[in-house]
């Protein structure tokens, strides 16, 4: 194609849009209202969908170091609820296991490779003077850094405080997944957009929980509602000494983990 | 005042150039392509539409209701059905799809229940070649309402993280119940009624005192060794630290 046959094609492609656009939203004037005159009965199931109203909500959870027991089960959920390739290397949510040792040494390892034995090892506690589990995931923050860097404005922060991916819009640069101070996000090998936790939006509009909290055996996640006077995360943020990561960031985070150990980065 | 010529030709193209680009932008180009609130609202659709591989624990009750009056009651109560049985959304649609995976064999509980040094003390874990090997958990354990068949013996059964740093320490060959008074009910309610924990300085001393008849036993003058402070403030008696 030339450049005079290319600017022909501009002149004409651009008020063609316009006008189909114009014609499209008559069309669907009209069909509302016949809709409306109809008053059809509404599928099943689609209520408790379109009664949801975001502005309603503000979403955010809660993580009790002391309860995780790290058997990875929210991390297999996760996988299983939305697709996630089942490699490791690729997480929406993941387990670190810290263990802090005598000589001030630091130990970060994530948990996630099945039928990984335990260590069996009690010699080696002798040198350890704590160790626990994190599970991490996407932050969901306030200010996130991935939907400021995103060049072509494909991540947002939702109404109700979730942090969403358009997979359509995405151009995979991998931008947004540098920028993540958290590392929550990864490159779909499939799709080749990038993937993230996205609180299972798709669950949590229909009133259930995300698969991991959902799972999670020991109640160490708690998944709720910021707005709601009377929700479990509501309660948790009350009971409990609340600590973020990496607050000095200003991402402000809404994971909030209970019995934070200073190590844990 | 008269402007000249070539000033009003100037900005009459002007003009002509900044009214193209307000039409252009605000009445050619369809709303579609530059529409935030339009993109996200398509995302958010899309992610809603995603569809579900987990039915959540409510849905299960509706048919299985005597497993879960069951499980209400015991230590699992907490649990989702599908953290043990899988992902079940297709099964709760339609029970005749097939049925959810139920784990039999040893492979599923240790997933939980195997010792962890990393795991909190006090969750019940087990180590597998130990106890009962090659039996399947089920044998024992009914996973709806997972009470032990006997009431344990050892203080391991639960306590393995105490067990196994006490075993490399000093106190390897103390039983738990030299410092510990254990009321029956601990064994079948564990949280109703806890073990006792010594309270004093003289308990300690009784072994580690000036004068006492344990040989081995390194001694200090309980009446001034520590100030006002108790013994496990500083030494832990699962892992005295005093001897590397």
């Amino acid at each position: 194609m030339n450049k005079r046959d290319f600017l022909k094609g501009m002149i004409l492609f651009f008020p063609a849009g316009g006008l189909l656009e114009m014609a499209a939203n008559a069309a669907a004037k009209e069909t509302a209202a016949t809709d409306a005159a109809g008053a059809q009965p509404a599928a099943k199931g689609a209520p408790a969908a379109s009664a949801y109203n975001g502005d309603k909500h503000y979403y955010g959870m809660g993580i009790e170091i002391d309860k995780c027991i790290g058997c990875s089960r929210c991390v297999e959920a996760c996988k299983a609820e939305n697709d996630v390739p089942q490699e490791p290397f690729y997480f929406r949510t993941w387990i670190e296991r810290y263990v802090i040792t005598k000589d001030h040494g630091v130990i970060v390892e994530s948990i996630n490779v099945k039928g990984k034995a335990a260590k069996e090892t009690p010699q080696e506690d002798r040198d350890v003077i704590r160790t626990f589990f994190v599970p991490k995931l996407c932050n969901h923050c306030i200010h996130p850094p991935c939907v400021q860097v995103c060049p072509v404005g494909a991540t947002f922060s939702t109404k109700d405080g979730v942090v969403l991916v358009d997979s359509e819009r995405c151009v995979g640069c991998r931008y947004c997944i540098q920028a993540c101070p958290y590392g929550a996000r990864y490159l779909h090998p499939k799709t080749r957009t990038a993937d993230k936790c996205n609180f299972c939006y798709h669950r949590v509009v229909k009133g259930l929980l995300p698969a991991c909290v959902e799972v999670c055996p020991t109640q160490a996640r708690i998944f709720g509602d910021l707005k709601s006077k009377a929700s479990r995360l509501t309660r948790f943020y009350r009971m409990n000494k609340i600590h973020v990561l990496k607050p000095a960031l200003n991402t402000e985070p809404k994971v909030y983990y209970a019995g934070l150990d200073g190590e844990v980065r | 005042m008269r402007l000249p010529e070539q000033i009003k030709r100037l900005g009459l193209v002007v003009g002509v150039l900044v009214a193209a680009v307000l039409v252009g932008r605000f009445a050619v180009i369809p709303r579609s392509l530059v529409a935030t609130e339009l993109h996200q609202a398509t995302t958010v659709a899309r992610e809603i539409a995603k569809p579900m591989k987990f039915a959540g624990t409510a849905a299960c009750q509706d048919c299985h209701d005597d497993v879960s009056i069951k499980k209400a009651k015991g230590y699992h109560k907490n649990l989702s059905c599908e953290g043990c049985h899988g992902p079940a959304a297709k099964h709760a649609e339609d029970p005749s799809s097939g049925k959810p995976a139920a784990p039999r064999d040893r492979k599923s509980c240790p997933v939980c229940h195997i010792y962890d040094a990393s795991r909190p003390t006090g969750f019940p874990q087990i180590n597998p070649t130990s106890h009962n090997p090659l039996k399947p958990c089920i044998t024992c354990h009914n996973p709806h309402d997972p009470v032990p068949p006997k009431v344990p013996q050892e203080c391991s059964a639960c306590h393995g993280q105490i067990e196994r740093t006490k075993a490399v320490s000093s106190h390897a060959l103390l039983a738990c119940t030299t410092c510990h008074k254990v009321p029956p009910l601990h064994k079948t309610a564990p949280r109703s009624a806890l073990p006792s924990k010594p309270e004093t300085r003289e308990f300690c001393g009784a072994c580690h005192g000036k004068g006492a008849p344990q040989k081995d036993a390194p001694k200090v003058d309980v009446s001034a060794h520590g100030g006002r402070f108790q013994c496990w403030q500083c030494h832990y008696p699962h892992l005295p630290e005093g001897r590397g």
